[in-house]
C-alpha cells in the first residue's frame, strides 16, 4: 500500500466531503438519496486505498447497494407528499445555532486529536499474525471476525435478526402498485441472478485466505434476491421455513460456540486444528441467513404478488 | 500530510456533516441520512487510524477492517428498522416528521 497522499486522494476527499453533503442538504429527498449511493460508492475507493479491501467488498454491496435500495423503496412508497420537504432544510436558523457550534466544537476537538496522534502507533497487527496459523483461516480480517472476535460477529447477526423482527412487526403497509417489470429486467435477472449466487459462493470460500467472507457473499446474493424481487414480486411469508432460515445463522453459530465450552476449549475457543472446519460451516449457515434477512429487510413481510 | 491524517480530517467533516443532519433536519429520511453519514465518518476515522499501525509487511491493522465490517452490517440493519418505523409513521400521519417538527 502506498501510503504517500497523491493527487488521487485529494480528489477522492473532496468529492468525499462534497457528495456527502450534497447527499445530506439537497431539497430533493431522491436526489439526496441518489448522492448517497454513489458517495457509498466511492467510500469504496477509500477503503482500498486505507489497505482495507474486504471493507470495500462490504461497503460496496451492504452500505451502499443494500441500504440504497432499502432508502429508496421507502421513498416509492411514501410518495411524492412524503417526499417532499422544505427549499433549504438545513439552513442555518438560530434555533440550529446551538447544534451548529456544539457540531464545530466536536470537529475542532476530533481535529486537535487527529493532529496529537504520531504518525506510527503500535495496534493490534503483530498478535493478529502471529496467531493466524493457529486461527483456522489465512485472512487476517476473517480470523478477527470469525476467530478472535467471534463473540462479536455472533451478537452482530443477532442485531440483524432483531431487525428482521422489528420490520415484520412494523411492517403493515399499502403494497405498492406493482407495474408490470419492463423486459430488459427479466433479460438482467436471468444473466444477473446465476451470477449473483456463484460470486456469493465464491467470495465465502475466499474469504478464509483473500478478501472476501459471508457477510459479502450473503450480501450479493441478497442482492440477487433484490433484483428477483423487482422483476417478479414474491412474497416470503413468515412461514416456519422462512424463520428457521432467518434463525439458522445465529442459531448454528450459538451451538458451535456452545459445543466448544462443552467440549472444553471455552464458548467460541475453537481448537486449532479444526478451526477452519468450524468456521466454515458458521460462514456457510451465516451467508444463507444474512442473504434472506436483507432480502426480508426490502420484501417486507406481506408485500409482493401483487 | 499522511493518508491517515487526510482520510481522518475526512472523517471528521462527515461525522460533523452527518451530526448536524441528524439532529437539524426535519425530515425523518434526511435525519437518516445523517445518522448514516455519522456513521461512515466514524468507520473513517477508524480505518485511517488503522494504517498508522502497519506490521512489518507494511498491511494495515486488521482488527479495525473487522469491527467496520461488523459495524456496516449493524448500521444497514438499523437504518432498515427506521425506515420501517419511518414509513409506519407516515401512514399512521401522513407526515415524515416528529410531532414536536411540525410548527415553525
Amino acid at each position: 500500500m502506498a501510503s504517500e497522499v497523491q493527487a488521487f486522494d485529494l480528489l477522492l476527499a473532496v468529492l468525499l466531503l462534497w457528495l456527502a453533503w450534497r447527499a445530506l442538504a439537497s431539497a430533493d429527498l431522491f436526489k439526496a438519496v441518489v448522492q448517497y449511493i454513489v458517495f457509498g460508492l466511492l467510500l469504496a475507493l477509500a477503503w482500498i486505498r486505507l489497505g482495507a479491501p474486504d471493507v470495500a467488498l462490504a461497503e460496496a454491496a451492504i452500505g451502499a447497494g443494500l441500504a440504497g435500495a432499502l432508502l429508496l423503496d421507502t421513498l416509492a412508497r411514501i410518495g411524492r407528499a412524503g417526499v417532499r420537504d422544505e427549499a433549504r432544510p438545513l439552513r442555518l436558523t438560530r434555533r440550529r445555532a446551538g447544534v451548529a457550534l456544539a457540531v464545530v466544537g466536536l470537529a475542532a476537538a476530533l481535529v486537535a486529536v487527529l493532529l496529537a496522534l504520531p504518525p506510527a502507533m503500535p495496534g493490534l497487527s503483530a498478535e493478529a499474525m502471529a496467531q493466524l496459523e493457529r486461527s483456522g483461516v489465512s485472512n487476517p480480517v476473517t480470523a478477527t471476525l470469525l476467530n478472535y472476535r467471534a463473540h462479536d460477529t455472533l451478537l452482530e447477526i443477532g442485531v440483524l435478526l432483531l431487525a428482521v423482527l422489528g420490520v415484520w412487526v412494523l411492517d403493515a403497509e399499502p403494497r405498492l402498485d406493482q407495474a408490470e417489470a419492463p423486459a430488459p429486467l427479466h433479460w438482467l435477472v436471468r444473466v444477473l441472478l446465476p451470477l449473483a449466487v456463484v460470486v456469493g459462493g465464491y467470495l465465502l470460500w475466499v474469504g478464509a485466505h483473500a478478501p472476501g467472507g459471508a457477510f459479502q457473499g450473503g450480501a450479493l446474493l441478497a442482492a440477487g434476491g433484490v433484483l428477483l424481487h423487482l422483476a417478479r414480486p414474491f412474497a416470503l411469508g413468515s412461514g416456519w421455513l422462512v424463520r428457521l432460515a432467518a434463525v439458522g445463522g445465529f442459531a448454528v453459530f450459538l451451538l458451535v460456540g456452545l459445543a466448544m465450552l462443552l467440549l472444553g476449549g471455552g464458548f467460541l475457543h475453537f481448537p486449532p486444528g479444526q478451526a477452519g472446519t468450524w468456521i466454515l460451516l458458521i460462514e456457510t449457515a451465516a451467508m444463507l441467513s444474512i442473504a434472506l434477512m436483507l432480502v426480508v429487510l426490502f420484501v417486507g413481510r406481506s408485500r409482493g404478488a401483487g | 500530510m499522511s493518508l491517515a491524517l487526510l482520510y481522518g480530517l475526512v472523517g471528521v467533516g462527515l461525522v460533523a456533516m452527518g451530526l448536524y443532519a441528524a439532529l437539524a433536519a426535519r425530515h425523518l429520511l434526511r435525519r437518516l441520512l445523517g445518522f448514516n453519514v455519522l456513521g461512515a465518518g466514524v468507520f473513517m476515522l477508524f480505518i485511517a487510524h488503522a494504517t498508522r499501525a502497519v506490521d512489518a509487511a507494511g498491511r494495515p491493522d486488521p482488527v479495525p477492517h473487522a469491527l467496520v465490517i461488523t459495524g456496516i452490517v449493524v448500521a444497514v440493519s438499523a437504518t432498515a428498522l427506521a425506515l420501517a418505523l419511518l414509513r409506519r409513521l407516515h401512514a399512521r400521519h401522513g407526515r415524515p416528521t416528529l410531532p414536536e417538527d411540525r410548527e415553525g
